[in-house]
């Protein structure tokens, strides 16, 4: 509640509740889950005492049970079309979008916005997969922290555009989980870091996962992150580099027909191999075939490096162009933090050692600090008071645009703008008469629409018909703390309006979420209804101490008369409260919300006064 | 609400940074969504319209190019009107120059020549602020440093030129 939030310190508000919250890393091969322990982040191990769990799932059956994790992994070459591993590639990608194909053992569907996979269980969208992997984690954080969570911060990879992301916000809703903030895999990396080493100056995060690159450019000052570029490849990961192996295995082994089943055995040897050369000059690959073939190599290091180092020059393109655009050079950057298991890589270290010129920090594991930063992050957003003060500011990785004349892409929102951030433009009607535009968004740096990410296509209608080029449209993109966008057209003289969330061209619709949530919880409607009363229940009791409190605290900057309706509206809240009624709670929490929200917006402007005038700028 | 007054500063040309950037970050703090996360949607719409408005004064303010259009729109000029493009044909000439220079630089797959134009372009922009300074901040010439702006954003537009051509260099 804002209200609640903009006590000052010192002045308590209501008695203090640690909420839970936790930090989700959703990686292509591994997720993790972590939460702020007495004032310490810490990752939740699962009851065997396992920190990683593999980003895998088997669908087991019609019914569609799975099982998540290692227990899935250890199936994938038996029953490989039904073990969807790395499904955060497939997150927001059409059919046409996904490279490889051929080498993965599934059977994709195209549908509509996003690919799906035929399992035994259906066909499964990669929303739907996460999910899976997102409740396992959801449950084991409960189970650890002994009661429900008020909600998550889920990492994404920093170059995930408005697809992506959005599909990875509808898994964890379709988990059951309240997501309180996306959040950056790098910012998270330096959250952890930086706060963990009290560091100031500009960091460079090197980030190479299973699945994707990132590299972020983040300027430390007295607790503010401020990135100040992005760049990477979301489709390049350690994945990339197994396959590197798999291929050679291939040429090596002279074989050129393979089984889905030989496939993934091949593939889970190839991960090994390149696992073991982080500490081995050599690894030995072996693996018995379908076929009878016996397979029996020796990857050395001499012959591992000229095999991934087009990859790892992947990686430094997107550098150099982070860098570029921070308006910086290699020897500006203080510290490079290396995130991502695939950092292990001792090829990588020395490249990146290379090219920044000083040897990049690895004191925190480098599969962990990104479930530590968010963990952090949910913490302060849940509104647990937090050790440090501290502010993100992120920025959008990739420009966001309308397609005009000759399949142009014309930006509105450059890349690396700070969020929340609003751009509007003007456009107008090419020809006489003309009462609907067709307005086209897309996200990508390139020129032409065709190379771009088609994100949606909407049609402001009801333009009253005038000469060409005398309408005014405006159109704005609003990109929200998320990185998410919504657009709106608006005919500036008659006022004619057209709204989207770009959401519901490529993620799913609300409608198929709902659906969804029902299939999968059932027999649970009436836990359902206990929770949501009780959840109502503590939102409705903050908001209510909280106004009282704000009324006494701040009562100044409201007449007399506006002080009683605010206490009026909250007793009667009280009221409701001491009851049952969900309808009646949710009624009388609505008024004191509405009643509240202009004293809310008065007191978040004394506040920026106070912060104005408060101090002195030299002290700021 | 002025973008100068947003951050307590006075409205001129030439700019404290450091006074800019403080206050920027002391005012998210404030505003920012993620200090309201567990807020109603109400709240949280204000919080984003805040920190929007925020970032977009910081951004105009931290660009010499928009701050000076800034500054000159608050007197009732658009600097950058399509139907006012003069500029003086030494600069026209020198336009020209460049531009071939960058051609041929992009032909030949050049980096050393990019980071010559780079730094010569460097130069010629801190010029050209230093001479809006002068007619914004002392002399309020406004159409001449109408004239100086609209030379200032076409090198800014050819510095990000520069940065492309570099990008494709590094593929």
């Amino acid at each position: 509640m804002a209200l609640l939030q903009l006590s000052e310190p010192g002045m308590s508000t209501a008695p203090h509740q640690h909420r839970l919250a936790v930090g989700i890393d959703l990686g292509t091969t591994n997720s993790l889950v972590a939460t702020v322990r007495n004032g310490l982040s810490v990752v939740l191990n699962d009851v065997h005492g396992h920190a990683l769990l593999p980003s895998v799932v088997r669908y087991l059956d019609a019914e569609g049970r799975s099982e998540v994790g290692y227990s899935a992994l250890d199936k994938a070459s038996v029953d490989p079309h039904n073990t969807l591993i790395s499904a955060k590639r497939f997150m927001g990608r059409g059919l046409k979008d996904l490279p490889d194909l051929a080498m993965l053992p599934y059977h994709f569907v195209d549908a509509p916005g996003m690919v799906q996979v035929r399992t035994v269980a259906g066909a499964k969208s990669p929303v739907e997969i996460s999910a899976e992997i997102l409740k396992v984690l959801r449950a084991r954080a409960e189970a650890s922290l002994g009661g429900e969570l008020v909600g998550a911060v889920i990492t994404v990879p920093a170059y995930f555009d408005d697809a992506q992301r959005q599909a990875t916000k509808d898994a964890a809703r379709l988990a059951g989980l309240t997501v309180l903030r996306l959040l950056n895999e790098p910012t998270a990396a330096a959250i952890a870091y930086g706060l963990d080493n009290a560091s100031e100056g500009v960091f460079a995060v090197y980030d190479l996962g299973g699945g994707t690159f990132d590299i972020s450019i983040l300027r430390l000052s007295r607790g503010v992150f401020e990135v100040l570029a992005t760049n990477g490849d979301s489709a390049l990961g350690g994945d990339d580099f197994d396959r590197r192996i798999y291929c050679w295995m291939l040429e090596q082994a002279a074989i050129s027909v393979l089984s889905d089943h030989d496939k993934q055995l091949l593939l889970a040897r190839a991960r090994e191999a390149k696992e073991a050369l982080t500490d081995h000059p050599s690894a030995h690959l072996s693996a018995m075939l379908s076929s009878g073939q016996f397979v029996d190599l020796t990857l050395t290091e001499a012959v591992f490096t000229p095999l991934i180092e087009s990859l790892v020059g992947k990686t430094l393109a997107p550098t150099k162009k982070a860098l570029r655009d921070a308006g910086l050079k290699a020897a500006d950057i203080q510290g490079v933090v290396m995130v991502g298991g695939s950092t292990r890589m001792p090829r990588i270290q020395a490249a990146v050692g290379e090219f920044f010129g000083q040897t990049p920090l690895t004191n925190l594991d480098p599969d962990k600090v990104v479930a530590l930063g968010a963990a952090i992050q949910a913490n302060l957003l849940a509104g647990n008071r937090a050790e440090a003060d501290m502010l993100l500011l992120d920025v959008v990785p990739l420009s966001l645009g309308l397609e005009t004349m000759g399949g142009l892409a014309e930006k509105i929102v450059p890349r690396n703008t700070t969020i929340p951030c609003a751009q509007a433009q003007e456009f107008t009607t090419y020809k006489d008469g003309q009462t609907a535009m067709n307005l086209h968004v897309v996200q990508g740096e390139r020129e032409r629409v065709a190379d771009c990410r088609s994100l949606a296509q909407f049609v402001l209608r009801g333009i009253p018909p005038m000469v060409a080029g005398a309408a005014r449209i405006r159109v704005t993109f609003q990109v929200d703390a998320d990185g998410l966008l919504a657009v709106t057209a608006r005919e500036t003289r008659t006022g004619v309006e057209a709204h989207i969330e770009v959401k519901p061209s490529y993620g799913l619709h609300d409608a198929e979420i709902a659906r969804m949530l029902k299939e999968s919880n059932a027999n649970a409607l009436a836990d359902v209804a206990a929770r949501q009363l009780s959840e109502l229940k503590v939102d409705a009791e903050r908001l209510r101490d909280a106004s009282v409190i704000a009324v006494h605290a701040d009562g100044a900057l409201l007449s007399a008369a506006e002080q009683t309706t605010i206490l009026a509206l909250a007793e009667a809240l009280a009221v409701a409260l001491q009851g049952d009624d969900a309808a009646l709670i949710k009624r009388a929490n609505e008024a004191l919300n509405r009643g509240t929200a202009e004293f809310a917006a008065l007191r978040m402007d004394a506040s920026v006064r106070r912060a104005l005038t408060g101090h002195r700028l030299e002290d700021l | 609400m002025d973008y100068f007054a947003l951050f307590g500063l006075v409205p001129h040309f030439v700019l404290d940074r450091v006074a800019l950037d403080a206050a920027f970050r002391a005012m998210q703090a404030e505003v920012h969504p993620d200090k309201f996360a567990s807020a109603d949607a109400a709240v949280q719409r204000q919080a984003m319209e805040r920190a929007t408005l925020v970032n977009a004064a910081y951004q105009t303010l931290k660009s010499p190019v928009a701050r000076g259009r800034y500054l000159l729109q608050q007197q009732g000029i658009e600097a950058f009107d399509p139907a006012n493009t003069q500029m003086s044909s030494a600069f026209l000439m020198q336009q020209i120059a460049w531009r071939e220079q960058l051609e041929t630089a992009q032909e030949r797959a050049d980096a050393a020549a990019l980071d010559h134009l780079e730094a010569e372009i460097a130069v010629a922009a801190q010029q050209h602020e230093a001479r809006l300074a002068a007619l914004l901040d002392e002399r309020h010439d406004h159409l001449h440093a109408t004239e100086t702006l609209r030379e200032l954003r076409f090198i800014e537009k050819l510095a990000e030129e520069i940065h492309a051509a570099f990008d494709t260099l590094d593929g």
